[in-house]
């Protein structure tokens, strides 16, 4: 017992005792501090193990009596989440289309809603920038060129029926006879001619003239401005759907491609269609209502472009 | 004590090598205690008890000054939060907020935003250069007086006199055993520190919300829960820092005494024992007898019974002399007492110290103020000071911020004129709505922009929008140059529609077909 006491002389510190070829042990004790920090994470963990998911099982770790899970946790944000969002969908709901752009507040929340969910729902198709891809003949929606309309309405309605979808007896369908079994190479030349002369581009022919007002016009109208109740799109803007080059466009006329997207009414609420409305009629073109009438009018009667603009210019000005 | 028997005990294996070595050393007592305290050299102690300050109660000019400190401090600390300023219905009316929950920080009349940040930098500035300049020019002054380590343990110091008496009666306190009576004593003052600690805790939380509401919120148990664990976290704190740690935080835990001693020079004004005078110290009794082998000082310890860190000062100069001066109060009144002249531990110099030693008459404190060095300092601090005041003078409460779309980067139109789309944040730092103005700068005749909100029929080459007050709008600006036109570039100009005319543009980018 005597040795437990002595002291190394170096140190000052004294030997536990323990010697193995002349290489004694020294006491030099964890700190206490330390020693009983050790034994805190020691009785942390015994609790923790009880009340916390801890031991891995066969499926599934232990489950803790306080029942907790990261899963449930979101579960609860997300719930958390939505009612926080439930007032702005009630509202949404109970507005009528035509009136969110008079509540600013309103339509910010349901362009915000909308971007959301193009990038879920849309994107595919008509891009992350909603310019769609021209070589796939999916329409670039931040333009003003419109085949069934520009309006809140006439987008939610396209985002309900879909165009050529089966899914609804109301979709928005047409379908252009593939005239390269009916004209000749020559004809097919010459309304592709007149059909570019429309917007500028070359020079027509009055054969083409002639095709075109025997074949065309009634869809597309006699100067080329296109019937949004129809969906025949405006061939007299610098637009188009497949490509502006002359190959395209008498590709088009020829076996013309028809594009199909499908309605959402069965995949997503309304509230969420009147938002995906408000985005793409935020991007830049939408038209507010009343101004498809007042352009679609002058059309009908009207033979020359220019007329049409100018009676867009009276209305535009009427209006403001 | 030894046991003959131990001693004796039968060799065992390994002891010859023990024997081999530890024949030379000198001989170990047994005992254990002893053992421990044998001659050999023990390691340098790094760890020293703190020895309980117990200051006696002083009065005189220094000790009222510090009074009259500590209630303008705390009276700074305590009602600020409470000041209304009126700001007009769209900004708080509490005159010092830190909303960062709306990221805005109130000064009376300034208003400071995230992006102004500076701001805040320069008066952290100000503050560093502001204690070289106290420090330059008076010394140790903020340690002795201002810092609130220095008032708190203060407080709690008059508490400790509240409840247990003066120096010699809490000495005997503390060394009494637990009992009934030190008990509820212990008791007593410890609640009190627990008050004023929550006082302070609580009051700290004001700064950052509405002051009466929240002080309603927090005993109606409906404030966030980050008010409670601030006031719970900063309770522990003044508690365990004022109530217990006191002078260790200057002594042991805060760096400013450090940094301090590194700028301190002979021209520096600090508390000076005047050691020429006063030695050879000695009783007044033993001085009255040999009056010259004898200095003034008559060793009556009371420089060291007042002192709020347990310092002597006739030791010199030293890290815990936080230069509060109440030796200096202590030893003026002894000397009054014994007929001596006033000043035995006075504010001085090195300088003056040596001069004054080598025979030179005592110079009035405020000669130590004039130097180079604290008119540099000044002058950095003030030009610092100016500076801001300046830029918060001429700042622009109006700004404009523009970032193009990149997907799609332009877009082609019916009549083939092209649109580029651009988000604008418009930023309007009055506390007021103002209707601001977005026009176009370096576009062809023609250009048009509208916004997200109206149609394209309502396109023109400018846009009248209402910023809300205290905001920054942000708005989805398209703009359509007319088919053919080659621009690479242009500005976006904002100018606020109202008295004030302010104005701001960034260039930015048009892309168009041809890019």
């Amino acid at each position: 017992m005597s040795d437990k006491y002595r002291i190394d002389e170096p140190t000052g510190t004294e030997f536990v005792g323990h010697e193995w070829d002349g290489i004694e042990e020294l006491n030099t004790p964890l700190p206490r501090w330390w020693l009983w920090t050790f034994y805190a994470t020691i009785a942390w963990a015994a609790v923790y193990v009880v009340l916390y998911p801890a031991w891995p099982m066969v499926s599934q770790a232990t489950e803790g009596v306080l029942g907790w899970s990261s899963r449930s946790d979101l579960a609860e944000e997300m719930s958390a989440a939505d009612m926080a969002r439930a007032g702005t969908f009630e509202r949404i709901a109970a507005t009528d289309i035509t009136k969110l752009p008079a509540d600013a507040d309103l339509m910010g929340q349901a362009i915000s809603g909308g971007a959301a969910a193009f990038k879920q729902h849309c994107v595919q198709c008509h891009g992350a920038g909603a310019a769609g891809y021209e070589q796939y003949g999916y329409p670039n929606l931040n333009d003003d060129d419109w085949l069934w309309g520009g309006t809140l309405t006439d987008i939610e309605y396209t985002l309900i029926h879909g165009i050529r979808w089966e899914g609804s007896d109301e979709t928005r369908s047409n379908y252009m006879p593939a005239f390269g079994d009916i004209f000749s190479r020559a004809e097919l030349d010459a309304v592709t001619s007149h059909v570019l002369s429309l917007s500028g581009e070359g020079q027509s022919s009055a054969t083409g003239a002639q095709l075109y007002a025997d074949n065309c016009a009634a869809c597309h109208e006699a100067n080329g401005a296109g019937n949004r109740d129809l969906g025949a799109p405006a061939l007299n803007d610098a637009i188009w759907l497949y490509g502006s080059e002359r190959a395209q466009v008498s590709q088009q006329i020829a076996y013309p491609r028809h594009g199909a997207m499908p309605g959402w009414s069965d995949k997503l609420d309304p509230v969420t269609i009147k938002m995906l409305a408000a985005y793409v009629h935020s991007r830049g073109g939408g038209e507010f209502e009343g101004d498809a009438t007042e352009e679609v009018a002058p059309e009908i009667e009207t033979e020359s472009a220019d007329e049409v603009a100018a009676a867009e210019q009276v209305g535009d000005d009427g209006r403001s | 004590m030894a046991d003959p028997d131990e001693l004796e005990r039968p060799p065992q294996n390994g002891d010859a090598t023990k024997r081999d070595w530890g024949a030379a050393l000198p001989q170990v007592e047994t005992d254990p205690i002893a053992a421990r305290r044998l001659p050999h050299q023990p390691p340098p102690k790094l760890y020293e008890k703190r020895k309980a300050v117990h200051n006696k109660r002083i009065d005189g000019p220094f000790r009222r000054f510090k009074w009259l400190v500590m209630v303008v401090t705390l009276a700074i600390y305590y009602v600020t939060p409470w000041i209304r300023w009126d700001r007009g219905p769209y900004a708080p009316d509490q005159a010092v907020l830190i909303d960062l929950a709306n990221r805005r920080f109130y000064m009376f009349d300034i208003e400071i935003w995230p992006h102004e940040f500076y701001f805040v930098a320069g008066m952290l500035i100000m503050a560093g250069i502001g204690l070289f300049l106290v420090t330059s020019a008076v010394g140790r002054a903020w340690c002795g007086y201002a810092c609130p380590q220095t008032v708190w343990t203060d407080l709690f110091q008059h508490v400790d006199r509240l409840i247990d008496g003066d120096r010699n009666a809490r000495i005997r306190l503390d060394k009494a055993p637990w009992g009934p009576a030190k008990a509820a004593r212990r008791g007593a003052k410890w609640s009190i520190y627990l008050l004023i600690s929550m006082l302070t805790g609580g009051a700290w939380i004001l700064y950052f919300a509405d002051a009466p509401t929240l002080f309603v919120d927090f005993f109606t148990l409906e404030a966030d829960p980050v008010a409670y664990m601030t006031v719970a976290i900063l309770t522990g704190t003044t508690f365990w820092l004022g109530g217990f740690m006191r002078e260790q935080v200057c002594i042991y835990m805060c760096p400013w005494p450090r940094i301090q001693g590194a700028m301190l020079d002979e021209k520096s004004l600090i508390v000076t024992y005047k050691d020429w005078r006063g030695e050879k110290r000695g009783s007044l009794k033993k001085s009255l007898k040999n009056p010259d082998e004898y200095g003034d000082c008559v060793d009556c310890l009371q420089c060291v019974a007042v002192c709020p860190t347990g310092i002597d000062i006739r030791e010199g100069q030293q890290i815990g002399c936080i230069t509060c001066a109440l030796c200096i109060d202590a030893c003026d009144r002894v000397m009054a007492e014994v007929g001596r002249p006033r000043g035995l531990i006075d504010y001085a110099t090195l300088e003056q110290c040596e001069a004054e030693a080598a025979g030179a008459p005592a110079q009035p404190a405020w000669k130590a103020l004039v130097r180079p060095r604290t008119f540099i300092y000044f002058g950095i601090w003030g030009a610092i000071g100016l500076a801001m005041l300046f830029a918060l003078g001429t700042r622009s409460h109006t700004d404009l911020t523009v970032s193009p779309d990149r997907n799609p980067p332009f877009m082609l139109m019916k009549d083939g004129s092209v649109r580029n789309s651009y988000t604008l944040r418009l930023r309007n730092m009055e506390a007021r709505p103002r209707e601001m103005e977005v026009s176009l700068a370096g576009l062809p005749e023609g250009s048009v922009m509208w916004t997200d909100r109206i149609g394209r029929e309502d396109a023109a080459p400018s846009q009248t929008l209402t910023v809300p007050a205290d905001e920054t709008r942000v708005v989805r600006a398209y703009v359509v140059v007319p088919a053919g036109s080659d621009i690479d570039s242009f500005r976006f100009v904002l100018t606020s529609l109202d008295e004030q005319g302010e104005s701001d543009s960034e260039e930015t980018t048009f892309s168009g077909p041809g890019d």
